[in-house]
């Protein structure tokens, strides 16, 4: 019997210390549900020990029901037979429990029927599924379609379609991706008409689509005729029927169970979600910021579930006559995956935090309109960290899981290449986090501007003034000088004042500064507990020599790479 | 449709992970040195209860004997959908076998008042007697299905089951009420309910000295109740000299630890001759035929 909750004691660190005050008083908005429904919280403790019970929910369902079926669920997959889709057995009865356990609407408000949970609570849950079987977080993870109709659907959609996807009796789907519009979505073609009475129609391709066979679609198209760039682009809403034809479903490399499908919408009728031309800028900005979050927790639930198998063989595994964790060579790469995971780990819960006192900001303003005066510089200011925080955690995260699987195969050698063990199937579901949903690379192009317009620094300096750091003085010490590594390195590249020449440090810059961010918040939690403060530790020491090597090389480089490619490839 | 339901469970000590002290001196499990825990085969009981009335419509009460702290297990039931919750505790309950659990339970169950079926676990991994159930039944004076790993059908007057043999299984209806015993092959019980866990989490047991109020039978779905009621030996009517120690012939003599040892292991050829000559071996030790 594992509780995915209970046995994870850093997810429990977390939730012991984590600062949930402005969110919980943002998502409460003063504990004025408490009578109206018998599990809405009555103060902030309530909150907190709803959030943490729930937690156990979750970690009970996914140590004990998903993960047990994981590996069958790998090798089964979905399937596609005559035009329909049909989920792995496993699969099915994991979204039934996780209907039956009232998780499926997980941020959406109680009265569509929702719990109502700040997205840092959510990312937890997220995390927990996928490190039981990555793939159920694919569909898990849609709940954001809920969360996108909520913030931006109308009231009379919202009445319609919300308490379905709450009650588990639809999931979504986000239909963005087509064959020639993949990480520039501004290229979408399909195209939607206005037809009589404010209703449209839906003609074209979508490709790669998670879960296509949803009830419910969020579809980007073409409204405008004539225009080619994204202020064209009309976000749909679009409940399946007989005038959506999946043609296809992927064969995939990893994540089986969750299907990717081929859609052709042939005169598919829709409604607008919200309003034209904000499709794209808008709404499916707001709508891949979440679904970034996801796959970064689902990263990290990917590499903790490795390090686990990993440390597990490690301890049982003997050779040379004692067990191979004994091994400073095993020992080494035991304590980078562990410390690279909780160092991602705290920047999810640092993000995620930012994108709910941003979103509670907003949904605080739709409400009270004459707030908008007093919480418009915090609306800025959250709006400009989440958008940064977001690209940065996701860069770092899904690159770190991919290290972290390698790694555990590494320790598991030959057994670790065969389908006898699990982490040869978290090694294929890891490659996908850091391609979808924006490449490492789109990922870097997001974050770049935060690092460049000094961003960062701010963001810095505001740990260094709120946070008392004294008693990890030492630690702290180097972390400063990492930000000023971070400093020579902007300024260097301004001076520079070359577009290609910053184009080509970006994402060394971007590297630089989520393992300096890593390090802050690795402090910050070492304040807390001995036990990170060695996690610390161990991790800005192999922070330093990352951030002085890659500074090293934009000091030094001249324009050699960029100059001779053109001769080497 | 409208069944009223009535599950018995069991808080025991977790008998998977036993170690030296789980048993004292006297010969009584040492509760202290085991994590109490859900009695598996009553969860198994909770589901059939909570899935026949998600599926015909109805109550479920669930009903537990115990200490005070047994009232975790009702909470148990309450995450997971039951609708009212009994505690039946009493100083003068303590020290029960199987013959003064079953009275006590029976009192409850009168006390209750009508109903239609009582699901419980076939056994508990406390004391694997499997007697609480039938014994149960004989009392109330209805019948009993033991043994069951699926409903197969239900109308208003009546249930189907298929229960388990020695040798198979056998297909058996039964009319209402009836009390039905539940293996863990039945199903896979479910996990608890997210808004359920935070409404019930802080519920508190209430004494019922007054009126024992019918209200319970009217909750409905996503109704809440106030709190887990609490019955003693006077409020069921039960006569104190039944109860508890007083109340049960069964006396615990002696207590041993066994300590499995494999001696004289010997290893049997899978052919006709290595099991034939098995076969002799153990006909002429009189230990089989």
């Amino acid at each position: 019997m594992a509780n995915f909750y209970n046995d994870n004691e850093d997810i429990l660190f977390h939730m012991n210390h984590i600062d949930l005050d402005r969110i919980i008083e943002l998502k409460e908005d003063g504990f004025k549900e408490k009578d109206a429904y018998p599990y809405a919280p009555k103060n902030k403790e309530d909150a907190i020990e709803n959030y943490k019970k729930v937690l156990e929910v979750v970690g009970d369902i996914t140590g004990n029901f998903i993960a047990p079926r994981a590996a069958d669920v790998d090798r089964e997959g979905a399937t596609f037979k005559d035009g329909e889709v049909y989920f792995a057995k496993g699969t099915a009865e994991a979204l039934q429990r996780l209907k039956e356990a009232d998780l499926t609407g997980f941020t959406i408000p109680r009265e569509y029927g929702g719990i109502n949970f700040p997205k840092t609570i959510y990312s937890a849950a997220i995390e927990m599924v996928s490190r039981a079987d990555a793939s159920m977080m694919n569909l898990f993870g849609l709940q954001e379609i809920a969360d996108t109709i909520f913030k931006f659907g109308s009231k009379e959609q919202k009445e319609r379609i919300l308490p379905k996807f709450c009650s588990g009796e639809v999931m979504g789907s986000m239909a963005l991706t087509e064959p020639d519009a993949g990480s520039d979505l501004q290229a979408v073609m399909l195209k939607a008409t206005e037809i009589e009475n404010g209703k449209w129609k839906l003609n074209g391709v979508k490709r790669f689509i998670t879960n296509g066979l949803a009830q419910v679609s969020l579809v980007m198209a073409r409204s405008e005729e004539g225009t080619k760039d994204g202020r064209g682009i009309s976000l749909f809403v679009y409940e399946r029927d007989e005038h959506m034809k999946i043609r296809r479903i992927e064969h995939k490399l990893g994540i089986h169970g969750s299907p990717t499908c081929e859609l052709q919408f042939n005169d598919a009728p829709a409604e607008l979600l919200g309003k034209r031309k904000l499709g794209l800028i808008k709404y499916t900005m707001s709508l891949m910021n979440g679904a970034r979050l996801g796959v970064s927790a689902q990263a990290i639930g990917i590499a903790e579930a490795a390090y686990r198998e990993a440390k597990k063989y490690a301890k049982e595994r003997s050779q040379f006559k004692k067990p191979i964790m004994e091994f400073t060579a095993i020992s080494e790469m035991l304590v980078d995956m562990k410390t690279s995971i909780e160092a991602a780990r705290a920047m999810l819960y640092e993000t995620s935090r930012m994108v709910d006192i941003k979103e509670g900001i907003e949904e605080r303003i739709e409400k009270y309109p004459e707030l908008t005066n007093d919480l418009s510089n915090d609306l800025k200011k959250y709006t400009k960290l989440a958008g940064f925080y977001t690209p940065l955690l996701k860069s770092y995260a899904t690159e770190m899981t991919n290290k972290v699987c390698y790694d555990a195969i590494q320790i598991h050698g030959g057994v670790g290449f065969t389908t006898e063990f699990n982490v040869e199937r978290h090694y294929r579901d890891a490659r996908i986090t850091n391609i979808y949903e924006g490449t490492t690379q789109l990922q870097v192009i997001a974050a770049i501007g935060g690092v460049t317009s000094g961003l960062i620094l701010e963001a810095f300096s505001d740990y260094e003034n709120d946070i008392d750091f004294t008693t990890v003085a030492d630690l702290f010490e180097q972390v400063k000088r990492f930000r000023t590594n971070i400093e020579v390195a902007i300024g260097h590249v301004k001076e520079k004042n070359d577009k290609l020449f910053t184009e080509y440090h970006s994402a060394r810059l971007v590297r630089m500064s989520s393992d300096t961010m890593n390090c802050y918040l690795l402090c910050k939690d070492a304040i807390k507990s001995e036990r990170k403060k060695a996690v610390a530790k161990a991790y800005i020491a192999k922070a330093k020599g990352r951030i002085e090597n890659e500074l090293n090389y934009i000091l030094n480089s001249a324009n050699e790479i960029l100059d001779l490619h053109s001769v080497i490839i | 449709m409208s069944l009223k339901i009535i599950v018995t469970v069991k808080q025991v000590p977790d008998t998977h992970n036993v170690t030296g002290d789980a048993m004292k001196p006297d010969g009584t499990v040492n509760r202290a040195a085991l994590p109490a825990i859900f009695n598996p085969e009553d969860l198994n009981a909770l589901e059939e209860a909570i899935s026949l009335k998600n599926r015909v419509g109805g109550t479920v009460t669930a009903i537990t004997m115990g200490p005070p702290n047994a009232a975790n297990v009702l909470k148990e039931c309450l995450y997971r959908g039951a609708d009212d919750c009994v505690l039946i505790s009493d100083r003068k309950f303590a020290g029960a076998d199987t013959l003064a659990t079953s009275y006590a339970l029976k009192c409850a169950v009168e006390k209750i008042g009508k109903f239609d079926v009582i699901f419980s676990g076939r056994q508990a991994i406390d004391g694997d007697t499997a007697q609480v159930g039938p014994q149960l039944a004989e009392k109330l004076g209805i019948n009993q299905l033991s043994n069951v790993k699926q409903v197969l059908d239900v109308n208003k007057k009546s249930i189907t089951v298929k229960r388990s043999t020695e040798y198979g299984h056998e297909k058996i209806k039964s009319n209402f009420p009836v009390l039905i015993t539940v293996t863990s092959e039945a199903n896979e019980p479910r996990t608890p309910s997210a808004k359920r866990v935070m409404a019930y989490k802080n519920i508190q047991t209430e004494s019922s000295s007054g009126g024992y109020s019918e209200s319970y039978l009217t909750v409905t779905d996503g109704g809440t109740i106030a709190a887990i009621k609490e019955w003693n030996v006077e409020f069921i009517n039960a006569d104190p000299i039944q109860c508890g120690l007083s109340g049960s012939p069964t006396k615990v003599k002696n207590v041993q630890n066994v300590v499995l040892t494999t001696q004289n292991m010997k290893e049997i050829s899978s052919s006709v001759e290595g099991i034939t000559a098995l076969m002799n071996e153990l006909m002429d030790e009189h230990i089989i035929g």
